[in-house]
């Protein structure tokens, strides 16, 4: 059998750097054309540093507050004389420069922090933690004015102290990140592969934070640079220093003067600022894309699942005895412009008071048929084709209203996680009495009933059960609450997911014996979506096996078992351990024998 | 002589509550020896993969020692435990997170190597070894983990375990994330290497079905305590303890008829049970 290691599956093009899917969302690839104006820009002012350095000094007295484009100044001259242009181009390096400062700082402060204190936790956590917390509670602003009063308005110190308040950002990020991925298995496997810890941090660790960390490097970079702005714009700057803030601040006081100086430094910022927070934005979705991050679609309400072309006239109904009957189901998901089939032409039989057991394994489409048949399927499915009869009535044609109507009268659910599916924020009491008391049944009535249905799924204290929130009670007791609320609305048929799955082997051999017990004492239907066989060997009469979303075969369960007819099927079976196959004791053998020291293998 | 001796094992975690603490296992005493697979057996909660972890150095041990080839490991340091990192590896249950998603399985593979010692070019040499022992083609070294299926990961994480040649493979629930085919066909995979390299493994499972065709000798654990340890066909065919015996009923099996017959011994082992007060599992049997 090579299905699972064939050299297509290992062709899927699924490899695009980071980089490439930053810069295919079209908002950060306009971030990166501003981002590109800005860097040769600063190219620029370092070339006219070298070249001209006086250019942005030179005051032309003759010529104060000139509009744009005279005398061969681009952007005119300020109510100083002096080109425009020239000093906007050289602010650039002084305020880049004022922002690589107070990243540096918080990178070189966060970094290391963050990534220890989460890595290891415990005492130096706390230390960190404790002091990012106190750094966090300082009105930043407040301080960075005390600091540029009391220790001079050189912009080294600002922007250090800028760097510092922002350096706790930077910690809780990648502390959160790192203590996310602490406990990873592939942790573990590097600790007993023998590596170093700052191995471990350097190759495994980094590598997760590094996303993140590129997007609040470029939202830091933004407020840096405002920062810096505000602070020359206040006056609170190095006067010897062209900044766009100190320009912003002339272009203010020159206002009655030069109505259009103010403007360009503006521009320049705001270019600067957009270029940062836009490839931010695009970095952020293209790491949610990489990560697979897509949300769990939401279900649909009926109204939205695509209806059965109406021409499609549906074929006789089925026999008497067939309580559900579905014929020829296709399911399908829009993938681009096609559509990818999760179930293909389906169709079974549920015999009344039988059990049909959907084997298949993972992708085989089995949850899609439930979910089809519960009327749960996620809002973009599409229901293509087929006919689903309940009860002697064709539902896919009825109105959506009506159909989710008739399927929650004769249709329950059990699911395969019994903890995700009951509200932690509600008593298991609450939960199992709301819906009877939907149906117009009294709240005293409604808690009795929950109370005897509790105790016939074998719980022995329902008072207590009642009164208790799901964390405070097993897996196994959960999985028996959801069956006492599926069948407490006595439907004709149980839909079961798995419902044994994430359960020890002594509690499921119990809860399949409450599901035989409770099918005989209500007289219900039961579909039981497994891939254990054994678990169908256990409970079902008939059983249909599912592959790619098909029918492969279906069968009365002795025959299946005894007699199967697909190739499939077979393989499936010889799958299981075989039993009679027992290993002996192993026995010493002076075969391969392997050094200690070397490693090698002698014979 | 055993290659791996559990002894009086006790790992303890500190509980919710100040001052009590949880017994995750309680005084176990095991051995394993050169090539064989023994199978540790038990239901959520029986500590089997809490004393995988404490011989891997990855769990704190209370009290009790962990001798490897004669010396004891239990209390070792990380940095002393380094050079046990060529002799005894893992594989863990969960092969989406034990793989780094963000690696090549080049790098993955090439990553024990290389701290190890060895050199760029001769861990790339033994990484398409390592690919071909597994079953996967070569052109899977330069592609990411995340690109691969369920089956396809654990053979990485195989393939890994096995890159520096250990003597013992701790195997953490290896097959219970994957498919019923797929399972079989990983199981076989374990088998052959075994058959090829003689290395040991310590199996954890919940699954009695997969440990009883894997394993060479059987533990049982509950609650924490060895209940029965002993040859495979023995624990699993003749049964000493009520426990294994419960288990060994309570898991299904595929043929209708027969699972209609066990589902009535074991109401009858019920009522038995019911009727007669249970004995304490004190038994710790240590087969020589």
């Amino acid at each position: 059998m090579s299905i699972e290691i064939s050299a297509q599956a290992l062709d899927a093009p699924t490899r695009t750097s980071t980089f490439r899917l930053i810069l295919r969302n079209p908002l950060s690839r306009v971030g990166v054309v501003l981002l590109v104006l800005v860097l040769c820009a600063l190219v620029a002012a370092i070339i006219m540093d070298w070249v001209a350095p006086d250019a942005p000094w030179h005051a032309d007295l003759y010529h104060l507050n000139e509009a744009p484009g005279t005398n061969g100044h681009f952007l005119g001259t300020d109510s100083g004389g002096r080109d425009v242009l020239a000093r906007l181009v050289v602010a650039t390096k002084a305020t880049m420069f004022s922002g690589v400062i107070a990243l540096t700082v918080a990178m070189l402060l966060g970094l290391p922090g963050g990534l220890v204190a989460g890595y290891y936790g415990g005492r130096v956590d706390m230390v960190l933690d404790w002091l990012s917390s106190l750094v966090m509670s300082l009105p930043s602003i407040v301080v960075l004015l005390a600091i540029v009063s009391s220790l001079g308005t050189s912009m080294w110190i600002s922007m250090t102290a800028l760097g510092c308040m922002m350096a706790p950002a930077v910690f809780r990020l990648l502390r959160a990140q790192v203590h996310a991925v602490r406990n990873d298995l592939y942790i573990d496997a590097a600790k007993v592969a023998g590596l170093s810890d700052t191995r471990i941090i350097a190759r495994h660790v980094f590598r997760v934070v590094r996303g993140p960390l590129v997007l609040m490097v470029s939202v830091m970079a933004g407020v840096a640079i405002t920062v810096q702005t505000g602070l020359d714009f206040l006056g609170l700057g190095d006067a010897t220093t062209i900044t766009w803030g100190g320009m912003l601040g002339e272009g203010f006081a020159a206002m009655s003067a030069n109505d259009i100086l103010f403007v360009w430094p503006g521009l320049a910022m705001a270019v600067t600022v957009a270029a940062f927070f836009l490839i931010a934005s695009g970095a952020r979705d293209a790491l949610q894309h990489a990560d697979g991050g897509s949300s769990t679609p939401a279900r649909s309400t009926a109204t939205h699942l695509k209806p059965v072309p109406a021409s499609a006239q549906a074929a006789a109904p089925p026999g008497e005895d067939e309580i559900l009957t579905v014929r020829n189901l296709t399911v399908g998901y829009p993938s681009g412009e096609d559509v990818t089939e999760v179930v293909r032409g389906a169709s079974l039989t549920l015999r009344s008071g039988h059990t049909l057991g959907l084997v298949g394994e993972s992708g085989s489409g089995k949850t899609q048929t439930a979910f089809a048949l519960l009327d749960l399927l996620p809002r973009q499915a599409m229901l293509m084709e087929g006919e689903v009869w309940l009860d002697g009535t064709e539902i896919l044609r009825l109105a959506p209203r009506e159909r989710t109507k008739r399927v929650r009268e004769a249709i329950a659910y059990v699911p395969q996680e019994p903890m995700s599916n009951l509200d932690p924020t509600f008593t298991i009491g609450f939960q199992l009495v709301e819906p009877l008391r939907a149906r117009g049944i009294g709240r005293a009535e409604a808690r009795e009933r929950a109370a005897t249905l509790l105790a016939r799924m074998g719980i022995r204290d329902p008072e207590r059960v009642m009164r208790s929130y799901p964390h405070q009670i097993s897996g196994g007791m959960a999985q028996r609450v959801l069956i006492a609320g599926a069948v407490s609305t006595e439907p004709r048929i149980l839909i079961a997911d798995e419902p044994t799955t994430a359960l020890d082997v002594t509690v499921q051999s119990e809860i399949l014996d409450l599901l035989r017990g409770v099918q005989e004492e209500f007289g219900m239907s039961i579909i039981l979506v497994s891939h254990d066989l054994g678990v169908i060997a256990d409970l079902c009469d008939d059983v249909a096996v599912m592959r790619n979303g098909q029918v492969v075969e279906t069968a009365s369960a002795e025959d299946f078992f005894a007699r199967p007819r697909h190739e499939y099927s077979r393989m499936l079976l010889d799958a299981v351990p075989d039993e009679n196959h027992v290993r002996p004791e192993y026995v010493e053998a002076p075969s391969p024998r392997r050094s200690a020291k070397t490693g090698e293998i002698h014979r | 002589m055993s290659l791996l001796e559990i002894d009086d094992l006790v790992v303890r975690y500190p509980g919710r509550r100040r001052g009590r603490k949880f017994t995750a296992v309680d005084h176990v005493t095991l051995d394993v020896r050169p090539h064989e697979t023994v199978g540790l057996v038990g239901e959520s909660g029986s500590g089997k993969t809490t004393i995988g972890r404490a011989v891997l150095g990855l769990a704190p041990v209370t009290s009790g020692r962990i001798r490897y080839d004669g010396k004891e490991i239990q209390s070792l340091s990380r940095a002393q435990r380094r050079p046990l990192a060529a002799r005894i590896q893992v594989v863990f249950q969960d092969p989406y997170t034990s793989l780094n998603p963000a690696m090549t399985v080049e790098d993955i593979l090439s990553e024990p190597l290389r701290a190890a010692g060895w050199t760029r070019s001769t861990a790339r040499g033994r990484v398409v070894e390592l690919l071909d022992q597994v079953g996967l083609p070569t052109g899977a070294a330069d592609r990411f983990a995340r690109e691969f299926s369920g089956g396809q990961r654990q053979r990485v994480a195989i393939a890994r375990a096995l890159a520096l040649e250990p003597e013992l493979v701790v195997c953490d629930e290896p097959v219970s994330a994957l498919d019923l085919s797929t399972q079989d066909r990983v199981l076989q995979l374990l088998v052959d290497i075994q058959e090829r390299t003689g290395v040991a493994y310590l199996f954890v499972s919940h699954d009695i079905g997969v440990v009883r065709h894997i394993s060479h000798r059987v533990a049982v654990l509950q609650q924490g305590r060895l209940v029965e340890f002993g040859p495979c066909a023995q624990v699993t065919s003749r049964p000493e303890h009520a426990f294994t015996e419960e288990l060994l009923l309570a898991s299904p099996v595929a043929d209708p008829a027969r699972q209609r017959e066990r589902r009535a011994l074991r109401q009858a082992q019920r009522e038995h049970v019911s009727t007669t007060p249970m004995s304490p599992i004190t038994i710790q049997r240590r087969v020589p």
